[in-house]
């Protein structure tokens, strides 16, 4: 494997992993994983370092609402869909934005502190942006996997000793 | 009640329980202890896997199978021995058991007779020396520790006699991670063909090998097909050990007679498990390399601590142990894993459960989580400094 991406995947797994620890696994002396990783930050591979919160453990995000808006937009002319992305992605209310192949063209997560709030976004903001022709919107009710991370359950290491 | 005096079997009386057990008695009920005893990976088993065992038995198909097992599956493993230059009809040439365990068992049994002599490469996994004798066949035990856990051909040459009948190997080796280097391997085949004497090869971790090594069996060797016994599984490959799925591949005039007792025995491996397997052998492979990489990480991580804690360790080229050397710290290796549970709620197995050669060392299973590796490791430190004080 590619020494850039063992060290990416470790941290993607955990980031919190320190130098050392990296060092050994890889064996790497630690000036070279430091440099690889500054490396990584340097040219904006790695973006930044973030803890994944279960939102059903969380108590403000257990009470947050999130739907999942499908936009037809009519795109422009030598822009395309990136001007009225742009000017979708910039409010923070917008988690996630996607070009979509298929019946729409924009996919948007929404999350917001009750339904009443997110519905009025998607009614005053999202729907009257220039070139946006129709909204549909549908509540997430529950969050099963993200990102590869099961919100569900938890791993446990059930192994009984044997005598292999 | 049966009051006889000859109510059990001599023989498996005088059959002692694995060293191994002995040490997860000592741990039972105890959610303090870090175990670095176990024999098995830590991961569940793929999901496309166990998504395709559901899937048939969701179709009924809950039945027995042939006793060679499935015939796509004995031509997926046969497949699969093709990547290692060994090439064995799925007909009559592969045997789906019951895990590798239930191979070893049956080819032991299929082979020996009483007062034949049996080679076997300690120290090594528990298994073979017990149903060995239960053959009443003679045990030659080889100690390798003497080469650094690997046997040469010229060891192997020392104690054949007109009685041998058949070489044990396990490469990579349960408990020291080692592998025999092909050119000793090539080697080795020459003493086999020489003498004309079975050689098992017990090649149930040859998915676990690392830096870019590659496995090389036994059986690969020209004209190696008439004395080889390949012994292989899914248990640690696919992290498949509770489903007991193994195989073995022998010439036809051999696996018909294992087959013989395989079917009086058990009839054949679990269907569910075969399909799972099948899945494997097709589909399984980017998971199988994903867990090798982190097994591959983590060997690093748990050798660098022993070095660091000064105990000498040989690193290994595969499995899933560690075999570091503990005779500096004065205590046998059973007295070391003794206090090591007691003081500092770390399991690990003494080397003197695996046979000759296994004294001095301990063997530790790094297919753990990195976080308890880390904390076993420095308990396993503590020890040793408080012991060289």
């Amino acid at each position: 494997m590619d020494e850039i991406e063992e060290i990416l995947d470790l941290l993607r797994e955990n980031a919190r992993l320190s130098v050392e620890d990296i060092s050994a696994m890889t064996k790497k002396t630690p000036d070279e994983v430091r440099a690889i990783i500054k490396k990584l930050e340097d040219s904006g591979i790695i973006m930044k370092y973030a803890a994944i919160v279960n939102p059903e453990k969380d108590g403000e995000a257990k009470d947050k609402v999130c739907a999942e808006i499908e936009i037809q937009v009519t795109p422009e002319r030598d822009r395309g869909f990136d001007a009225i992305a742009d000017r979708i992605y910039r409010f923070p209310q917008v988690k996630s934005l996607y070009l979509m192949s298929g019946g729409y063209d924009l996919k948007v997560i929404i999350e917001g502190d009750s339904l009443k709030e997110v519905a009025f976004f998607v009614s005053s903001k999202l729907s009257t942006l220039e070139g946006v022709r129709s909204t549909k919107t549908h509540f997430i009710l529950k969050t099963y996997k993200e990102n590869d991370i099961v919100y569900v359950e938890q791993e446990r290491d059930n192994r009984e000793g044997v005598t292999a | 009640m049966n009051t006889r005096e000859d109510r059990f079997s001599r023989k498996m009386l005088a059959t002692p329980p694995s060293g191994i057990r002995k040490f997860f008695d000592l741990i039972i009920g105890r959610d303090d202890i870090i175990s670095l005893g176990v024999g098995e990976p830590d991961f569940p088993t793929p999901w496309s896997l166990r998504e395709e065992a559901f899937y048939h038995l969701e179709k009924g198909q809950t039945s027995y199978t042939s006793n060679w097992g499935l015939l796509e599956l004995r031509e997926q493993i046969a497949k699969y021995l093709e990547r290692f230059g060994m090439y064995y009809s799925p007909k009559n040439e592969v045997l789906v058991t019951i895990g590798g365990s239930e191979a070893v068992d049956a080819v032991l049994r299929t082979i020996l007779n009483p007062g034949d002599e049996i080679i076997v490469c300690e120290p090594c996994y528990v298994s073979y020396q017990p149903l060995a004798e239960l053959c009443d066949a003679k045990l030659i035990h080889l100690d390798t520790s003497v080469n650094g856990f690997y046997p040469t051909a010229q060891q192997i040459e020392d104690v054949i006699t007109p009685n041998t009948k058949a070489l044990m190997l396990c490469s990579p080796s349960n408990p020291t991670g080692r592998i025999i280097p092909a050119d000793e391997l090539a080697k080795i085949a020459e003493v086999v063909k020489k003498h004309r004497i079975w050689c098992i090869s017990d090649e149930i971790y040859c998915e676990l090998i690392y830096d870019g090594r590659k496995h090389v069996s036994i059986g690969s060797f020209p004209g190696m097909k008439d004395y080889a016994i390949v012994i292989n599984g899914f248990s640690k490959a696919f992290a498949m050990t509770g489903w007991r799925i193994g195989y073995m591949a022998a010439p036809a005039e051999l696996t018909q007679e294992v087959c013989k007792l395989h079917q009086y025995s058990t009839i054949c491996a679990p269907i569910m498990s075969q399909y799972a397997a099948i899945e494997g052998l097709k589909n399984g492979w980017n998971e199988v390399e994903r867990m090798r990489v982190s097994y591959q990480q983590r060997r690093n991580l748990m050798y660098k601590a022993f070095i660091d804690m000064g105990l000498p360790c040989t690193e290994p080229e595969g499995a899933f142990y560690l075999f570091p050397d503990i005779r500096s710290t004065g205590l046998t290796s059973e007295e070391f894993a003794t206090q090591l549970i007691e003081k500092y709620q770390v399991a690990v197995v003494p080397g003197s459960c695996f046979g000759k050669g296994g004294e001095g060392f301990i063997r530790c299973c790094y297919a753990t989580e990195i976080s308890k590796i880390k904390v076993a490791v420095s308990h396993i430190a503590d020890m040793v400094k408080e012991l060289r004080k």
